[in-house]
């Protein structure tokens, strides 16, 4: 691989750019690996990355049925933040913020991480109260986080109207170091990287079945052939049903669709993340100038990747309110993804009913910011055969054992 | 936007009338269940790509809950039943297996 550098840069603009190469290698499947990896999104990239990085596993594939990145990687609204009330949410999550500062050095890619920093408005007396005991446990937890006054959140955020008639500002969780990275970048850095360690990034392939014997993994059936394999982690978010299916076993999830649009380009006017969820919406500024807004769920199970006019209209209506010179922009864009929301509204990184086969889903609203822990986590879990500290909060038996790790008061609505 | 037909006051109401309400036809294990039964119960979903059954609320209509069978991948709507029911009615699940050969049935 030739690293990407200004001396680079300089080399290629003195011989007409002809000299680039190709960021990953498109090869056919081998017939035997010893691990592989269903799904090239970001969390499959980042946990096969950390396969090879960490525990120096390189005989590895990840499969994937349409084009890397092509999910909910690549439809997310790319905010990175930390601020979650549960311990093992915030050590997972803080994990992912702190690599996500190093890894443009990391992947020798940039991927535009900007920790512009993130708001939560609180609009509510009980959001107050909410925000204010999640800035105390995220002190105790170690993330830096605080709670801010009207007035500095006017001063971060000019363009906010902190009076609005039904739900006023009254205040913000406010986390300085979080912020946003380009999406695509973050699976293509990571994607380039697995490549050059060697390993084989197999796109436009779907896995059709999951061969077992004994009790355990062997292979998988693809539309490609059969491939044997020692290890499997299924990292699919809202396709873990019909995967999960396939090894014969269940998963508490259920699969929504969540949608996001953008405005058109606009010059900068606003430097931070904003997310109210009292009002259910959460807007930023790409560097593009597009205005990034999030939007909500539909509350009924669906796949079919695409918004619906009334969440948008809702979405909208409810940031005018907050931010009026919204209501002068044109919206240029509007999609939908497919997202995995478990029973406690936090992930699953678990080993399975089958043996040797693991899974990582169920990140629902809020995968984009973890993709690095995730990887980090489910590494290590697929390595060694059992979780480790990031991961053993995670386990699929929680929802036997009543242990939920319960993000829906501070996280279940907007991420 | 999807159109419900209630099947009590008869409107043909959209999504925006309605709330939605998940899986349908779960069977409420209480005291006494072993944990796989009560977690069944509580968590697991089977989140088909295909025919769903799910239970919705006429919530700015007449108020009462219903059942509808509807397809989770191009949202197509079978049609709408009592909520009075322990399964679909035969009708509509044989109507289904015209439009839709391949599916497995309704497993319970």
């Amino acid at each position: 691989m030739k690293r990407y550098s200004a001396f680079a840069i300089a080399r290629e603009a003195f011989r007409h750019h002809a000299g680039w190469e190709r960021a990953w290698r498109s090869p056919e499947p081998k017939s035997e690996y010893d691990v592989i990896i269903v799904g090239a999104g970001g969390h499959g990239l980042a946990t096969a990355y950390y396969l090879g990085k960490n525990f120096g596993i390189t005989n590895v594939a990840v499969i994937e049925k349409g084009w890397l990145g092509g999910g909910n990687t690549g439809r997310n609204t790319t905010i990175i933040r930390s601020n979650y009330l549960q311990d093992p949410s915030a050590a997972i999550y803080e994990k992912a913020r702190s690599l996500y500062e190093t890894m443009s050095q990391d992947l020798n890619y940039n991927v535009m991480f900007s920790p512009r920093g993130v708001m939560m408005l609180a609009q509510t007396q009980a959001e107050i109260r909410g925000y204010q005991r999640t800035a105390h446990a995220n002190n105790l937890q170690g993330v830096t986080t605080e709670f801010i006054t009207p007035e500095r959140v006017k001063e971060l955020c000019p363009i906010i109207e902190l009076g609005g008639p039904r739900y006023p500002v009254l205040g913000a969780l406010w986390q300085p170091r979080g912020g946003t990275a380009r999406h695509d970048a973050v699976a293509w850095g990571y994607a380039r990287a697995c490549s050059d360690m060697g390993m084989d990034i197999i796109q436009q392939c779907e896995v059709t079945g999951i061969d077992q014997s004994r009790g355990k993994v062997t292979g998988v059936q693809t539309t490609k052939g059969a491939i044997k394999t020692k290890k499997l982690a299924i990292i699919v978010a809202g396709n873990s049903g019909d995967l999960a299916k396939m090894g014969g076993f269940r998963l508490p999830v259920e699969s929504i669709s969540l949608q996001a649009l953008v405005s058109e380009p606009i010059k900068p006017c606003m430097d931070v993340v904003i997310m109210a969820n009292t009002v259910h919406g959460y807007m930023s500024q790409s560097d593009k100038g597009e205005m990034v807004i999030g939007g909500g769920t539909d509350g009924y199970n669906n796949f079919t990747q695409r918004g619906s006019y009334h969440h948008l209209e809702e979405t909208v209506r409810a940031l005018i309110e907050t931010f009026p010179m919204v209501s002068r922009l044109k919206m240029l864009r509007h999609w939908g993804g497919i997202i995995d929301i478990t029973g406690d509204r936090s992930p699953i990184i678990s080993k399975t009913p089958l043996g040797n086969c693991f899974i990582n889903c169920g990140w629902g609203t809020g995968g984009f910011k973890a993709i690095p822990g995730s990887g980090w986590a489910m590494a290590e879990l697929v390595a060694g055969g059992e979780p480790r500290e990031l991961a053993s909060a995670f386990g699929l038996e929680r929802y036997q054992e009543g242990r939920f790790i319960d993000e829906s008061v501070a996280a279940g609505v907007a991420h | 936007m999807l159109l419900l037909t209630c099947p009590y006051c008869g409107v043909e109401a959209d999504e925006t009338e309605l709330t939605p309400g998940g899986e349908a036809h779960i069977t409420r294990h209480g005291a006494g269940a072993n944990d796989d039964d009560f977690e069944t119960y509580l968590f697991m979903r089977k989140n088909p790509k295909g025919v769903h059954f799910e239970r919705w609320r006429h919530a700015f209509g007449c108020g009462k809950w219903f059942h509808a069978a509807r397809c989770t991948m191009t949202l197509e709507v079978f049609g709408t039943y009592s909520g009075q029911t322990f399964e679909p009615p035969k009708t509509l699940i044989n109507k289904i297996k015209k439009k839709r050969p391949d599916w497995e049935g309704f497993v319970k």
